[in-house]
């Protein structure tokens, strides 16, 4: 049914539709309207016997998430940006022991300096954890992804991460075709765990590996993230089928068949991505965007096929490892490592800076003409960054470089929450 | 029984009363075989679910070792082995397993060192929302990850009143990672990161946490220490958490022959010792209030439990006697505020 609704609440909506049995969450921007209505839905008994717990951190969400996944709960929780980073040792754990929790990231940068505003700099602190990372570029796809996430994580006993765009989508009223419940019922099975702790059947879970079987333990977890790449198309295909309309799947390709040049990222960006690249092929340039749907597991053959017959590839992403640059791009040197195409790798939209479709414009005529450097850094005002440098240099005790760099630019907060 | 320990579980049922009372000489101890016999305490019975079984690899004269397995024993026996339990990062976790070796005779999880409380939240909505709740949750942390690094979830856990009765096995100090200091460390005790050395050797005093006391101040259902001299009211206490619901929380002594330097051969000696100067007090709570406190027949000078302790040696030493007279001062303190005597 179509609905003009709030990314946030259209995501509550579909979850509770998934029944989860236990929901643990901690508040924080831009995830609180997700968390808000499910605690109203199950508050008001919409989600069968659904215990919602108002926990004291993420930390004690994850945690909490643990201990129920483990009793056979579907599990469900949400977050965001620093709250990510309090629970991670319980998401490395939660993976580690292999249960099926789904989590919605809504994307923010991390602090410091704080930051309420939408880039990946979250999720990709956590790509390493063996948590599966699907990516959504639109509230359609984020209803729809929930749904197949906890068919994928409980079909293969690994925790799912769905990364949405914090405000961007979050926070974005649009129309979306709410599925039905008995839709979702035929679609997603009862949860059937594949561990659990039972007084008739006991087991010791979570004890000490050491070297001798560690390296088969952490194997397994690798191999089942690369089975996950055939089985995350699949549930995108049933999905479909079902529901009638495509939302899954690894990667999605747009204009990329003949192009010479191809653009990829992530999440909502491949929107104006997208409609930059329809002006231009309007045009006559030959140009289009693989929009990556899953980081991890990262889908690298896949990629390879589609890129193998372009002529230069863009990476833009909103995170960089610093010291390093892009991380994405790396990964797609990876998948790229038997074709020798020039890869230009692209950090922009941190800290919810606006990616503009001039901006891009600009940046995909100069990569169409090979005149991008190997890393560039979108819209950078590096006189800003010089001034502070030689404000450091100068000998004085200069102050905290962010509110130098912040009067420097003569611009005014507008953060309000965090 | 004497009113010397009126307001005690154990002896509290009207069914059970102890009319003789047999102090062993010196000890001044109830003998166990000299009680009646359903208030002895049994080793080996048919009832017995052994939830920590033997083979572990507790060292020689580990209290840790022996107040889990009654307390595990106890928990099963109140709810029909319809238990299942979480255990933080620490030396019981460790003793018993690792893989593929388990002395856990029951469902068992260990995830993290400062989570337990929170992963027992988690498995206690999950049976409510299954509709489980014959199924009980028990969870179980050293001092170190229950009040220091699990502090906050455990705070969380009381607050809610979840459905979780947690047990923290007190032996003072970070043992399993080779005996530093805790936030229950006690004043003087030397520890890795608190030697006996400058002016104030030792762990310094005025700091550390109380913790049954902050749990008291959460007003949750149940809280009690308890001691593992003492196994019966140890076994009562568990009995008593078990026959309740919501968030209830024991806290056992536990000698570390290791940490503490003592014989292992002392380790019944040492907790008792702990008892009976004051040091250690027994106590219970319901909804905060106290509700019982295990009298002192004759209380017994600090040196005596400190000088079977190397962690203590340094107190003894000329020019540190200000340290004993603190420790003893904190023993009569404990004396007065819980009206041990
Ligand atoms: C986050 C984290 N920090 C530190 C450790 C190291 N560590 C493991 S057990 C332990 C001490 C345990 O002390 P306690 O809780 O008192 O239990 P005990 O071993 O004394 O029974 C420490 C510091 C860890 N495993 N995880
Ligand atoms: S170090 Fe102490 S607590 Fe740990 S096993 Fe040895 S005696 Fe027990
Ligand atoms: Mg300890």
């Amino acid at each position: 049914m179509l609905q003009q609704i709030e990314g946030s609440y259209a995501v509550a909506e579909a979850v509770a539709m998934c029944m989860p049995e236990v929901v643990a969450a901690y508040p924080i921007t831009p995830q609180t309207h997700i968390v808000e209505h499910i605690g109203e839905l199950v508050k008001a008994g919409k989600v069968g016997s659904c215990e919602y717990i108002n926990v004291d951190s993420e930390f004690s969400a994850m945690s909490a998430c643990i201990g129920s996944s483990v009793m056979g709960a579907r599990t469900y929780t949400a977050t965001a940006s620093q709250g990510l980073l309090f629970m991670m040792e319980a998401v490395y754990n939660a993976s580690g022991l292999g249960l099926p929790i789904v989590m919605t990231l809504g994307n923010r940068s991390i602090g410091a300096p704080i930051n309420i505003w939408n880039d990946h700099t979250d999720a990709l602190a956590a790509r390493d954890s063996g948590w599966i990372q699907l990516f959504v570029e639109t509230n359609q796809q984020a209803v729809d992804v929930h749904i197949q996430a906890f068919k994928l994580a409980e079909a293969i006993s690994l925790p799912v991460m769905v990364c949405m765009d914090g405000f961007v989508l979050t926070h974005a009223y649009e129309r979306i075709d709410m599925p039905d419940k008995s839709q979702v019922e035929s679609f997603l099975p009862p949860f059937v765990p594949k561990q659990k702790l039972d007084p008739d059947q006991p087991v010791s879970i979570g004890a000490m590996v050491g070297p001798e079987a560690f390296t088969e333990v952490r194997y397994l977890a690798h191999h089942k993230q690369l089975e996950a790449l055939e089985i995350i198309d699949d549930i995108g295909e049933e999905f479909a089928e079902l529901f009638g309309r495509s939302s899954g799947g690894l990667v999605s390709c747009f204009d990329c068949g003949d192009a010479d040049t191809i653009v990829i990222a992530a999440g909502s960006v491949v929107g104006t991505i997208k409609s930059v690249i329809k002006d231009m092929r309007d045009e006559g340039h030959s140009i289009g965007v693989v929009s990556i749907r899953s980081m991890r597991p990262f889908p690298r053959f896949k990629l390879a096929k589609v890129l193998q017959k372009a002529k230069r590839v863009i990476v833009f992403e909103k995170a960089f490892s610093v010291g390093v640059g892009g991380v994405l791009a790396l990964d797609v040197q990876w998948a790229l490592h038997n074709y020798s195409l020039p890869l230009y790798s692209v950090i922009g939209g941190l800290g919810g800076r606006s990616i503009t479709r001039a901006s891009l414009r600009k940046l995909f005529d100069k990569g169409l003409r090979d005149q991008l450097p190997q890393t560039h850094f979108l819209d950078l005002d590096i006189d800003a960054v010089n001034r502070e440098l030689a404000r450091e240099r100068s000998g004085d005790r200069s102050g905290p470089a962010a509110e130098n760099i912040v009067r420097d630019l003569g611009v005014v907060s507008a953060a309000k929450t965090s | 029984m004497t009113d010397k320990v009126k307001g005690f579980s154990v002896y509290d049922s009207e069914d059970s009363p102890q009319r003789l009372k047999f102090y062993q000489t010196g000890t001044l101890t109830v003998g166990n075989r000299l009680l009646d016999a359903k208030l002895r305490t049994v080793q080996a019975t048919k009832e017995r679910a052994n939830a920590i079984t033997s083979g572990h690899r507790a060292c020689q004269g580990c209290g840790e070792a022996l107040g889990a397995r009654y307390a595990v024993d106890a928990a099963m026996l109140a709810c029909d082995g319809k238990l299942v339990a979480t255990n933080a990062t620490g030396c019981l976790e460790v003793f018993t397993t690792p893989y593929p070796e388990t002395a856990w005779q029951l469902p068992w999880i260990h995830s993290l060192f400062g989570n337990t409380p929170a992963v027992a939240t988690g498995m206690a909505a999950a049976l409510k929302a299954k509709g489980q709740t014959d199924i009980r949750v028990l969870a179980q942390g050293g001092d170190g990850g229950t009040a220091d690094i699990g502090f906050g979830c455990l705070s969380g856990m009381f607050e809610r009143n979840d459905d979780v009765l947690y047990i923290c096995y007190n032996n003072q100090a970070y043992m399993n990672t080779g005996v530093q200091r805790s936030s229950q460390t006690p004043g003087a005790a030397r520890t890795a990161t608190t030697m006996p050395v400058g002016p104030e050797p030792g762990n310094v005093f005025g700091t550390g946490k109380y913790l049954p006391a902050i749990a008291m101040a959460h007003e949750i259902p149940y809280v009690a220490t308890a001691s593992i001299h003492h196994l019966h009211d140890l076994e009562a206490k568990v009995h008593k958490a078990m026959s309740m619901r919501g968030a209830r929380y024991i806290e056992i002594l536990v000698t570390c022959p290791l940490g503490w330097g003592s014989a292992p051969a002392d380790t019944i000696k040492v907790a008792r010792l702990a008892v009976e100067t004051g040091l250690w007090p027994l106590i219970e709570a319901e909804h905060g209030e106290l509700t019982g406190s295990h009298q002192l027949e004759r209380p017994r000078p600090v040196e005596d439990y400190l000088k079977l302790q190397r962690r203590f040696a340094h107190v003894f030493k000329p020019g540190n006697e200000w340290e004993l007279d603190n420790l003893q001062a904190l023993a009569d303190r404990n004396i007065r505020r819980y009206g041990l005597k």
